[in-house]
C-alpha cells in the first residue's frame, strides 16, 4: 500500500501522513484541536479538493501550524505518495 | 456574586472592586512571634515531627528559594506520607515540577489545601483536574506576605531551608554549598509563624547581615544537602537570539525613550525571560549612549543587573531573589545589592519598592480588549503559572508593558476575554508585539507623548483583528462550572476563579 509523509513534530508545523484508501478519512490531532479543529479539516478538504483527490487517508499531527504550512505539507505528502510506483 | 471586572467570586471570598481599593483600608498587623534566645538543633525532619507535635489540619509554609532544586519540601512531603497525616494544608511561596510527589498526597488526602503564588508541572495539572480536596488559594508575592501578617493565611509551622547559619539561629542564603542568594520570600513567614524551624546543610560560627534573624527561629534542623545546585539557580540567563524576541525588545526601548522613561535616575524592572532580559540589554545601551545612571533595578534579579550594577548603570538593587549564578555571587559582596522581603518588595501595605519603579516588563499567557493580562492558566484553563510578581509590579510602576509574540503556536495571545484574569487592565499600559502596539486607552497621557511617533501603534481590536486574519477565527472554549481555586489580587480580593478542567 502506498503511504507517504511530510512536514515534522516542531512548533508550528505539521506532520501529515497519507495512505491509499477506497474512502476518504481524515484523522486530526492537534495542540490547539479545541480551538481551531474545523479550520484544520477545511484547509484539508480544500487541498484535497484542489488536488483531485477524493479517496484518502489523512493523518495530521498539528503543532500549531498555519494554514499555509497545512496545506503545503499535504500537498506534498500526496505528490510524494502519487511518485510511488 | 461577580467582582467588578464580571468575574465569579465563590462564597466566602471577598469580590475583587479595584486595584487602588486597597488604599481605603488600614494595614491590618497580628503580633509578631515571640522572640527569644537560643534553638534546639535537632538531627532529621522525623525529629522535627515529633518534637513539634505536627498533626493532621495543620498549616505548614515553606519558601521557594532553592525552586527546581529544593529537597526539604519533599522531604517534609515524604513524612507526611509516611506518617498518614490528614487536611494538612501547604503553604509555600511557589510550587515546581519537581515537587510532583504532592500529587499522590492530593490524591490520599493528606494534603488537601494550597496556598501559593505560583505552580506548574504535574502539581498544577492534578489541581486543574480536581484532585485536590479543597481549594487552590493563588497569591501574588505582595498579597502573600499581605495575608501572612494580617492573619489571614495563619502558619503553623513555617520549615524554611536556610543555605546558611549561625550559632544564634540566624540565617543567610548568601554561602554555603546550597547558595541561593535573597531569601526574601521566606521573610513574612519567619516573624508570623506559630513555629519556625530553619532547615540547613551548613552550620556556620557567625553571620555577618543575616537576613533571617535568629531571635525568631525555634529549631534548626541539619539535613546532608538541602538541595540540588543545579536546580536551585541556572548557571546564567541569556537574552533571546530570536528575531521576533529581538525586534519586540527593540520596539519596547523606542516605545520607552519617546515616552521619556530613559531618563537620569530611572527605576526599573523586568522578568528573567529571554526578551525581557533583550529590552534590559537594549536600554542598557541606550543609557550608556545618553551617558545617564539609573537610581535602581528591583525583582527576582539576573547577571545583566549585576553587571549594570558594577557598571556604575544603577545606584542600588533591591532584590527578592536571585535567578543566576552571577546575581548570588553579587549579592554576597556588593554592598549596593540588597536583598530585601516580599513585604518591602511589593506588599501593598509596606512601604515598599514596586511603587517606586518608572516602569516594569512583564510577560503574558494571554491580554484582552480590556488589557487584562492572564499568566495563571493556559487558553484551556489549565494553571500552569501564577501571578508571582506581576499584579504588584504592574499595579506600582508608572508605567508597565507587556511583551509578548502576537500569536504562539496558532493561538492569538489577544482574546477578547482572558481565560483567567491574574492582573487588571488598569494597571497594564501597553503590549508590545512583533506586529504591533497597544496603548491602553485610559492612558491618554502616553498616547498624546506618542501622536507623532512612527512606531506601529495600533488600538487592541486592531491587533485581534490582525492575529485572526493569521490564524484565523478560534473556537470559543466553554470551561466547566466546578472551582478548584480562586487568583487573589494583592489586597486579599479574588479576581478571578479556577475552573476544573475535562
Amino acid at each position: 500500500m502506498k503511504r507517504a509523509i511530510a512536514g515534522s513534530l516542531e512548533s508550528n508545523d505539521v506532520l501529515i501522513t497519507v495512505k491509499e484508501s477506497d474512502s476518504l478519512n481524515i484523522t486530526v490531532k492537534s495542540i490547539v484541536y479545541d480551538f481551531f479543529h474545523r479550520e484544520i479539516e477545511k484547509v484539508i478538504r480544500d487541498t484535497l479538493a484542489e488536488l483531485g483527490v477524493d479517496k484518502i487517508d489523512v493523518t495530521c499531527e498539528d503543532k500549531g501550524a498555519l494554514d499555509y504550512t497545512i496545506k503545503a505539507r499535504l500537498t506534498v505528502a500526496v505528490q510524494r505518495m502519487e511518485e510511488q510506483q | 456574586m461577580k467582582n467588578s471586572i464580571g468575574r465569579f467570586v465563590p462564597e466566602g471570598f471577598r469580590p475583587f472592586t479595584g486595584s487602588n481599593e486597597y488604599k481605603k483600608q488600614q494595614r491590618k498587623l497580628i503580633p509578631e512571634k515571640q522572640c527569644h534566645d537560643g534553638f534546639e538543633l535537632l538531627g532529621s525532619v522525623s525529629d522535627m515531627f515529633d518534637k513539634l507535635n505536627i498533626k493532621d489540619g495543620m498549616t505548614l509554609s515553606f519558601h521557594h528559594h532553592l525552586r527546581n532544586g529544593d529537597f526539604v519540601l519533599n522531604a517534609v512531603l515524604e513524612e507526611i506520607k509516611k506518617r498518614n497525616l490528614k487536611n494538612i494544608r501547604l503553604a509555600p511561596s511557589s510550587l515546581f515540577p519537581q515537587n510532583a510527589s504532592l500529587v499522590e498526597l492530593m490524591e490520599n488526602g493528606n494534603v488537601t489545601e494550597i496556598y501559593t503564588d505560583y505552580v506548574n508541572g504535574p502539581v498544577a495539572d492534578a489541581i486543574s483536574n480536581g484532585k485536590l480536596q479543597g481549594m487552590c488559594v493563588m497569591y501574588t508575592h505582595g498579597g502573600r506576605p499581605m495575608a501572612i501578617e494580617s492573619g489571614s493565611l495563619h502558619i503553623d509551622v513555617a520549615i524554611l531551608a536556610t543555605p546558611a547559619v549561625d550559632k544564634e539561629g540566624n540565617g543567610s542564603g548568601f554561602t554555603g554549598k546550597s547558595a541561593c542568594g535573597s531569601l526574601g520570600y521566606a521573610v513574612s513567614d519567619l516573624k508570623y509563624a506559630d513555629k519556625v524551624v530553619l532547615v540547613t546543610d551548613n552550620l556556620v560560627e557567625h553571620l555577618e547581615n543575616a537576613q533571617l534573624e535568629g531571635k525568631y527561629v525555634d529549631y534548626v534542623v541539619r539535613m546532608d544537602a538541602i538541595g540540588d545546585p543545579n536546580g536551585i539557580v541556572s548557571g546564567t540567563t541569556r537574552i533571546t537570539k530570536d528575531p521576533v524576541g529581538l525586534k519586540i525588545a527593540r520596539d519596547t526601548t523606542a516605545l520607552l525613550e519617546e515616552i521619556g522613561m530613559i531618563k537620569d535616575g530611572l527605576s526599573m524592572q523586568t522578568g528573567a525571560g529571554g526578551t525581557s532580559l533583550a529590552v534590559a540589554y537594549y536600554v542598557k545601551n541606550r543609557m550608556l549612549e545618553k551617558g545617564i545612571k539609573g537610581s535602581f533595578a528591583s525583582g527576582g534579579i539576573t547577571g545583566y543587573f549585576t553587571d549594570m550594577l558594577e557598571e556604575g548603570l544603577f545606584d542600588e538593587l533591591y532584590d527578592v531573589q536571585c535567578f543566576d549564578l552571577k546575581a548570588v555571587q553579587s549579592i554576597g559582596k556588593n554592598s549596593n545589592h540588597h536583598a530585601m522581603s516580599g513585604s518591602k518588595y511589593a506588599n501593598p501595605f509596606d512601604d515598599n519598592v514596586v511603587d517606586k519603579l518608572d516602569f516594569v516588563i512583564l510577560g503574558a499567557t494571554e491580554i484582552d480588549l480590556d488589557f487584562n493580562v492572564n499568566v495563571t492558566t493556559d487558553s484551556h484553563g489549565k494553571i500552569m503559572g501564577g501571578s508571582g510578581g506581576h499584579s504588584d509590579t504592574a499595579h506600582g510602576a508608572k508605567v508597565t508593558v507587556i511583551t509578548t509574540n502576537l500569536i504562539k503556536s496558532r493561538l492569538p495571545i489577544i482574546k477578547e476575554k482572558v481565560t483567567t484574569v491574574t492582573t487588571p487592565g488598569e494597571d497594564v499600559d501597553v503590549l508590545v508585539t512583533e506586529r504591533g502596539i497597544a496603548i491602553n486607552p485610559k492612558r491618554v497621557d502616553l498616547l498624546e507623548k506618542l501622536k507623532n511617533s512612527r512606531l506601529p501603534i495600533f488600538t487592541m481590536q486592531q491587533l485581534l483583528e490582525k492575529a485572526h486574519s493569521i490564524t484565523g477565527q478560534p473556537d470559543k472554549l466553554v470551561l466547566s462550572d466546578k472551582p478548584v481555586g480562586v487568583v487573589v489580587y494583592r489586597d486579599g480580593t479574588v479576581i478571578d476563579t479556577l475552573y476544573k478542567v475535562n
